[in-house]
């Protein structure tokens, strides 16, 4: 954390216009990441991660808006910037890809196309230059044979492949920040573990950071440096990775590995979280997570608990941390 | 593609085997005798029974329909009971200002159907969407004649600004252009509304699509976004939706000539059915059904080249 981040998003809210007026998807979060390195934001479906990643982006669809906060990146607002500039930043300085590739892709324009669209948006090149670059940004995914692909329609493709081709469209103009929403999970278990790989190698050849998203704790585990945890549109716990694996104090976050299946130890299962996610326009009073927490009192349901540290780097917002003192 | 063009062209052998039936089978259920028609007011019985063995229609039905077929074969369409004037003669002449017509009213009404569709998709709700739907609306309820004899009275009549009857010359004269204006006007006028309706809805339902959400993030400009991510999906359900209205564009032209008097198939249907010339009503709907086939084929092709999921399979 020495290093000067290079996205820095500091108490941003996005808010969702519904019948009963404004509701926060997202809720002043703030977090980091430095460059190459991986931050990993874990949570239930719901949680507001999409959003989130989409807030960074200028993207958040209608009827939602980025209501307050700042997303700095390299030291600029990007909240701040005229749409022109935040195009240029789109795609080119910082790329993303989504959970579908199923869908993401266009069904009706072959696969090299529209990598050369995005090359073509961005840097001042002919066509045929742009092809090229998408034929290397092709074999760069480690996808077979880039020559002929790019001609490919995305129903030619498996859904791995599709994702590579999402990955390879994203790191054409060699993004510094690469957010992936969810990259692996519609994806079987083989092929996610090869994107995984896949994008761990890229950040070693190119030294891009990633903003990772995911509600699978393994996926984290396997990736992340940092990891945040969120739910109902909060960040409720924080740290380096290894603290938030081993030394996890808010009772979400146990509650996520409790809700990890483990044959081998039935005690775990004992913290696993009943319920789901309150959606904006339903949020609890006092701390969001009191009506499934195991660990709540009275106060829980009347203060909203702040983040605070519980170590090095290290930050909860649970009332009662640290909790193993209770657990135990 | 081209296997898919056959595998089209096929299909429609049958269906015109059947338009041909039909339209035999039609005009022998209709209660004038084209014998009778012809023999004149003061034909004697003897005359009109020695036509009708001339016309070959004391015979039974199959085996008229059966020679029609084979005269059909030979691209002999008959005679006009009415003029004696060759069908097919006929047909060749109307066929070309017919066509004139209707791509005259389509090549500005489709563009402007999607344009202004697209346009109202983008800014939904707003009060440019609704104006575009109240038109739209507005488009499909009023029927084309009311339109054309609107634009008779007022643009042609009244303020003498263009001609509203027959053709002025070739569509490259400044006269047939002008001759033109008023009707492809109104045949195309009734499209614009139908078409901006279907290509809002389709970019709509494109509009919120992921590849959408994509094309934002690699960081294209909102224009490229709509037109080639979104509009150029919505073509696909748009074009399978005009080629739903075909029928209703055959209707409409047919409409269109009859009180523009443009010299077309449409008209010349008209007046053969309104005068009993058996022959001559017979080979109108033999081109026009004909055309609604071809229009159909060109739909699908263009649904082909669309949507290489429909090429592959
Ligand atoms: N278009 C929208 N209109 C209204 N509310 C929305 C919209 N998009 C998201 N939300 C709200 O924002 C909340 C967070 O959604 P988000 O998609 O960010 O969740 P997520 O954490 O990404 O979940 P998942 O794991 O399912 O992708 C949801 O509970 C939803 O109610
Ligand atoms: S503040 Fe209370 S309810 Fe919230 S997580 Fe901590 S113990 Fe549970
Ligand atoms: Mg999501």
């Amino acid at each position: 954390m020495s290093e000067a981040p290079l996205l820095d998003i500091r108490d941003i809210r996005t808010v969702f216009r519904t019948s009963a007026g404004e509701v926060p998807a997202v809720d002043g979060v703030s977090l980091s990441v430095a460059p190459g390195r991986t931050l990993g934001i874990v949570g239930e479906s719901g949680c507001g991660k999409s959003v989130l990643s989409l807030s960074v982006m200028r993207l958040v669809p209608r009827p939602g808006r980025i209501a307050s906060g700042q997303v700095l990146f390299q030291g600029r607002d990007l909240l701040a910037l005229p749409e022109g500039e935040m195009r240029s930043v789109r795609g080119g300085a910082i790329g993303m890809i989504f959970q579908e590739p199923m869908t993401s892709l266009n069904p009706v324009h072959p696969v090299g196309w529209q990598i050369e669209e995005a090359v073509l948006a961005h840097r001042d090149v002919s066509r045929a230059d742009a092809r090229g670059i998408a034929i290397e940004a092709l074999r760069r995914v480690r996808i077979p044979a880039p020559e002929r692909r790019v001609e490919e329609y995305p129903h030619q493709l498996s859904g791995g492949m599709r994702q590579r081709v999402m990955i390879a469209m994203a790191l054409a103009c060699q993004p510094k920040l690469l957010i992936a929403d969810e990259p692996t999970t519609a994806l079987d278990v083989t092929i996610q573990a090869q994107i995984l790989d896949l994008l761990r190698a890229l950040q070693a050849e190119t030294g891009m950071a990633i903003v990772l998203i995911t509600h699978d704790l393994g996926v984290v585990a396997e990736m992340a440096d940092e990891v945040a945890v969120m739910y109902a549109g909060k960040v409720v716990e924080r740290g380096p990775a290894a603290a938030v694996f081993g030394d996890a104090q808010h009772p979400y976050t146990l509650g996520l590995f409790g809700s990890i299946p483990r044959l081998d130890d039935e005690s775990d299962r004992l913290l696993a979280i009943e319920g789901t996610v309150p959606p904006p326009f339903n949020l609890p009073a006092g701390c969001r997570f009191n009506p499934r927490c195991a660990f709540a009192d009275a106060r829980c349901r009347e203060t909203l608990p702040p983040l605070a540290p519980v170590g090095p780097n290290h930050i909860a917002a649970c009332l009662r941390a640290p909790v193993e003192a209770i657990a135990a | 593609m081209l296997q898919h063009i056959v595998r089209r062209l096929l299909t429609a052998v049958p269906v015109m085997f059947g338009v041909l039936l039909i339209g035999f089978v039609l005009l022998q259920v209709v209660p004038t005798d084209p014998a009778t028609v012809r023999a004149g007011p003061m034909a004697t019985p003897d005359v009109i029974e020695a036509i009708r063995r001339d016309l070959g229609l004391d015979r039974p039905l199959w085996e008229q329909f059966l020679r029609y077929l084979w005269r059909l074969a030979q691209g002999d369409l008959g005679v006009s009971i009415i003029n004696n004037v060759p069908v097919a003669q006929e047909l060749g002449a109307t066929i070309g200002p017919t066509l004139e017509l209707m791509l005259a009213s389509l090549v500005w009404s489709i563009p402007l159907g999607l344009l202004l569709g697209t346009v109202a998709a983008y800014w939904r709700g707003s009060l440019f969407d609704r104006a575009v739907m109240a038109f739209a609306v507005a488009g499909v309820s009023i029927p084309v004649f009311f339109v054309g004899l609107v634009l008779i009275w007022y643009v042609g009549f009244k303020w003498q600004l263009l001609p509203f009857t027959g053709r002025g010359g070739p569509i490259w004269t400044i006269e047939g252009l002008r001759a033109i204006a008023l009707p492809a006007l109104t045949l195309g006028g009734v499209f614009v509304g139908p078409i901006a309706r279907m290509t809002r809805t389709a970019v709509l339902d494109v509009l919120s699509a992921d590849h959408v959400r994509t094309a934002r993030a690699k960081g294209l400009a909102e224009r490229l976004v709509v037109l080639r991510h979104a509009l150029r999906n919505a073509l696909i359900p748009v074009v399978t939706l005009i080629g739903l209205q075909i029928g209703f564009l055959l209707g409409g032209a047919v409409v269109t000539e009859t009180i523009f008097s443009w010299p077309g198939v449409g008209r010349l249907a008209v007046g053969a059915i309104l005068s009993s010339d058996f022959p001559m009503a017979q080979g109108t709907i033999i081109v026009l059904s004909l055309g609604f086939i071809v229009i159909n084929l060109i739909v699908d092709i263009l649904y082909a080249v669309l949507d290489p999921r429909v090429r592959a399979s």
